[in-house]
């Protein structure tokens, strides 16, 4: 029997019958990837230029980023978005790890507790902000209820209070947010290995020193990727704000996203924008890249054991 | 023995005080979207109605007035749903096959085009809306909900990518190696093979999705006006209009409106969501 | 005809060589066992074979036809795998009639063809179940009726019996062997697992690190490993290997460990005189004295080593002795009564003596 010649280039017939599934391949994927890097230089190579009302050509060197970064709304923004950044992460992740570990425990009505503490979530912050600044505002919310009842001295006006405007944020936020990180804690408390508990239950461990000892180690890995994902969701609040203070009162809960959305639209400045655009995405990345890099080396000693 | 019934009591009563706390938010607007605004600026706004104000809902639906239009909610709600509806199917479609051809077809480059569109996920919005507004500008869609679709459809995809790459890549590798033998090319895999398995996935960014564009502000406020806004720009520019004459009892009942969808979705797919998001999300 | 020829196959991973220039020859209706311990590469030489992996160089060819470049379905081939990797979402129907689904087969002649793989392996029942529905012991049929149904050239089997309880096994070995007389068929099939090579191969490639250590008969692997690495992979316990060295003893070479002398294979170059050797030596080689090897046709030979201790297994007996300091394994009858720290005399089978290189650890006798 002849011996088939070594293919030949794969004749163009069978290219052009590949070509509709290089198309949906490449056409999303390129479309995603794509605009990340372009948009990304894009606002970049604006924050480098005196762009105002339009964008224009021109440089002006890191101008916009030292006049951003010299202004008090800047400042204010920054301050508060680390006490928020700070509280919000915290106290959220704490909270949807207790309302993890009280579902996990087998209780009754388990659908039904789980779904209250989920439904926050499907709201929008438009809306989540608008009931909160009904709740929180003294002259209608809850101060104004307590005070009919009679205790006509209760004080609840954290809302229009500007040391503690920032801390009505953070009850909006957790309320919103607890929930989604509920839903991960609980995965991740649910997939403990039911033989390392009988382990555990042999050696005579207690309910509450299983939970301590053997179910809480294991869960830290998704305690910290829910912490880089609420970190995100806090660099980049800014419905919330809008709807709950819109920033007020004064500055008192102006946040970089805010920040950016003023200087583009309202004072018609592009390239500042621009600029304090870079800036979030810069502090983005100081939480991103370091979770990136500890994930990296993790799989890669996982992979090297 | 006493000890553990104590223990579970309190248990209970700290889970049904903390469900009373989180649900006080949707209680106080629906009632608050049963009472009248006389009645809500005499007392507040927590408080059972004294007459059932239903007709709230019909001027938030049909003729309140937004903006100077005073045509309610309704067309804001169209919006959304016009948009919501085709960007959500055309990135869970797109991003299912290009996560099942990330995930199960190695090919030069890949690891670079998924870190890009991981990356996509965590951009701010504000790096993206200059580009944006010029794109819109050049391509004619500027104030259009097709504008929004487009944008929609292109941010989402990194969402669906991301999740399904990362529910896929679960599928043995032995099935894909099967499936060549057996003659079977990219397209037939995925729809024999790799969409019945999908389902779970599905769920999971179909809901991300509807809720993220139904809830989406920053964008529908900056690219579209007047009557082409989304539900939430029309939400905020109603509380603008409130402000001078409380009317809060119609905001009310326009809030539980335009949050409708999103509940049912989530009241119907939340526990699909649950349990596929885990298998997505957290890799 | 030779229904498989591999020629100078390389396979590097980044900076691994998983294939160190593969070499074989098979033969039409042969059942080649490739076996090696896990991570040797033989999976990775069954998916380049199968055109599922792209070799670095070197050229397959099957039945003939050089199919480097020819995708997995145009190979004429088929393949079982160990996982079966049965598609979930499809009925046991539906995952063997898929491959005739691609390649456009007209209805009634797939429903012939799965009526006839159905038939042979016993699956009728079974026919509109989901994978899920199935035992490991169905999924491994259903996965021989997808390869089956093909009537390839070749037939690719990658350690399809390693999930299945041991029983089950062993009984599969036995109809995969059957299966083999009746059809014909030329197959290559992966194990790491010794036993299976030896019951069911006819031709048996022994792997190491990626590369061939020896390929030949059964009969020829187990008697005369080609080096150390296949004396001691094969057989289970494997054969003993002893230092010992080569001494002429009135004129005929003498295998010396300990104090213990033993006749050198005649086969033994006469350069090696002097020098230390490795003797290897099957446990069933070393056995009661009253044993007569090889119908009593063999000469008789007897050892005397003490015994560190025993272990019955109902069948026989495996003993642990010391011969010159080295621990090594006998087999013997089940009802010889042997006393551990005493010495114990022993018959040896000489034909089956081997002699290794201890430097390059290949046989030289
Ligand atoms: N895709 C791959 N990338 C890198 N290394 C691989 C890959 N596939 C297999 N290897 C490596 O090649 C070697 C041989 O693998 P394999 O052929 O699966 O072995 P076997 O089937 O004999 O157990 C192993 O060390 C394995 O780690
Ligand atoms: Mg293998």
């Amino acid at each position: 029997m002849s011996h088939a010649a070594p293919s030949p280039a794969r004749p163009l017939f069978a290219g052009l019958k590949r070509l509709p599934e290089f198309l949906v391949i490449w056409v999303p994927l390129l479309l995603s990837a794509g605009h990340v890097v372009v948009f990304t230089a894009w606002t970049t190579w604006i924050s480098f230029t005196p762009s105002t009302l339009v964008p224009v050509d021109g440089w002006v060197g890191w101008r916009n980023y030292t006049n951003v970064l010299a202004t008090r709304n800047w400042k204010i923004a920054f301050d508060n978005l680390l006490i928020f950044g700070a509280g919000f992460v915290i106290l959220t992740a704490l909270v949807g790890l207790l309302l993890a570990i009280i579902i996990d425990q087998r209780i009754r009505g388990e659908n039904v507790l789980r779904s209250i503490f989920l439904y926050p979530m499907a709201v929008s912050f438009v809306v989540t902000g608008t009931v909160w600044s009904w709740l929180l505002n003294p002259g209608m919310g809850i101060q104004k209820l307590v005070n009919d009842w009679g205790w006509t001295s209760f004080r609840f006006d954290w809302l229009i209070d500007r040391d503690m405007a920032i801390w009505t944020i953070v009850i909006a936020g957790i309320w919103q947010s607890s929930g989604f990180a509920m839903a991960l804690f609980l995965a991740g408390l649910r997939s403990v290995e039911a033989d390392l508990i009988k382990a555990a239950q042999i050696d005579g461990a207690g309910p509450v020193r299983i939970y301590t000892r053997v179910i809480l180690p294991t869960l830290w890995p998704i305690v910290i990727a829910v912490m880089v994902i609420l970190l995100q969701f806090a660099i980049k609040t800014f419905d919330l704000v809008r709807a709950l203070t819109g920033g007020g009162p004064g500055l008192a809960t102006q946040l970089p996203a805010l920040v950016v959305y003023d200087f583009m639209f309202q004072r018609g400045h592009l390239g500042r924008g621009s600029a304090a655009a870079v800036l979030m995405l810069l502090t983005l990345l100081g939480v991103l890249l370091p979770y990136g890099a500890w994930k990296y080396y993790q799989r890669r000693r996982d992979a090297r054991a | 023995m006493r000890d553990a019934s104590l223990s579970r009591a309190l248990l209970y009563a700290v889970a049904f005080l903390l469900a009373f706390l989180y649900l006080i938010p949707l209680a106080v607007v629906l009632l608050n979207s049963l009472r009248t605004a006389e009645e809500i600026v005499q007392t507040s706004m927590i408080g059972w109605p004294r007459v059932w104000a239903f007709q709230n809902y019909t001027a938030a639906w049909a003729d309140f007035c937004i903006a100077q239009t005073c045509s309610g909610i309704r067309p804001y709600m169209l919006n959304s749903a016009l948009v919501t509806l085709p960007a959500t199917l055309l990135s869970t479609l797109l991003g299912a096959v290009a996560g099942y051809a990330i995930s199960l077809w190695r090919f030069k480059g890949d690891t670079w085009i998924f870190a890009l569109v991981t990356l996509g996920v965590f951009l701010p919005e504000q790096m993206r809306l200059i580009p944006w507004t010029i794109v819109l500008r050049d391509v004619g869609l500027t104030n259009t909900l097709a504008g929004l679709v487009m944008i929609h459809t292109v941010q989402g995809l990194s969402f669906t990518t991301l999740f399904c790459r990362n529910y896929y890549i679960a599928i043995p590798a032995d099935l894909m190696k099967a499936a060549k033998i057996d003659g079977a090319g990219f397209f037939r895999i995925f729809y024999r093979i790799v969409l019945p398995l999908s389902p779970p996935i599905l769920i999971v960014t179909v809901i991300w999705q509807f809720t993220g564009i139904w809830n989406e502000f920053l964008y529908g406020v900056t690219f579209t006006t007047g009557t082409q806004q989304p539900v939430t720009a029309a939400l905020i520019a109603l509380s603008a209009s409130v402000a001078d004459v409380p009317q809060h009892g119609v905001q009310s009942a326009a809030v539980v409106i335009a949050a409708l969808p999103t509940l049912l979705v989530y009241l119907f797919g939340g526990r699909y969501f649950v349990r596929g998001l885990t298998a997505g999300a957290v890799k | 005809m030779s229904a498989l020829v591999i020629r100078d196959l390389h396979k590097r991973f980044g900076a691994t060589d998983v294939l160190k220039g593969i070499n074989l020859d098979i033969d039409n209706g042969d059942f080649t066992v490739l076996v090696g311990p896990s991570g040797c590469g033989k999976s990775t030489l069954l998916n380049i074979i199968a055109g599922l992996e792209t070799a670095t160089a070197g050229d397959i060819e099957i039945d003939g036809r050089v199919v480097n470049a020819i995708p997995p379905k145009d190979r004429d081939i088929a393949m079982v795998f160990q996982t079966y990797a049965l598609y979930p979402s499809m009925t046991v129907r539906q995952n063997i009639t898929f491959g005739m689904e691609c390649r456009n087969v007209p209805k009634p002649q797939q429903a012939t063809a799965l009526e006839r793989v159905a038939k042979l392996l016993q699956i009728e029942p079974l026919l509109a179940r989901k994978p899920a529905q199935l035992s490991g012991g169905q999924r491994q049929r259903v996965a021989m009726g997808r390869a089956l149904v093909r009537d390839p050239k070749l037939f690719l089997f990658d350690e399809p019996l390693s999930n299945l309880d041991a029983k089950l096994r062993v009984e599969m070995r036995m109809e995969i062997k059957q299966l083999h007389a009746r059809i014909g068929a030329s197959i290559v099939y992966v194990t790491h697992d010794q036993i299976e090579a030896m019951t069911m191969a006819t031709r048996i490639a022994v792997m190491h690190q990626g590369e061939i250590q020896q390929f030949a008969d059964p009969d020829t692997i187990y008697n005369r490993p080609a080096n150390l690495f296949v004396a001691r992979f094969m057989g289970a316990p494997p054969m003993n290997t002893i230092p010992a060295r080569l001494e002429a003893h009135a004129g005929r070479p003498v295998v010396v460990v300990g104090d213990t002398h033993l006749p050198a294979p005649p086969s033994i170059a006469p350069e090696w005189l002097g020098k230390p050797v490795i003797l290897g030596i099957r446990p069933e080689c070393i056995a009661e004295p009253t044993r007569q090897f090889g119908d009593g046709t063999a000469p008789s030979l007897t050892i005397t080593a003490p015994v560190e201790m025993t272990e019955p297994t109902g069948a026989e007996t495996i003993v642990v002795l010391r011969l010159g300091g080295t621990k090594i394994l006998a087999r013997v009858a089940p009802d010889i009564r042997l006393v551990p720290g005493a010495p114990a005399t022993f018959a040896v089978d000489a034909r089956k003596l081997c002699l290794f290189d201890p430097q390059t650890e290949r046989l030289i006798a």
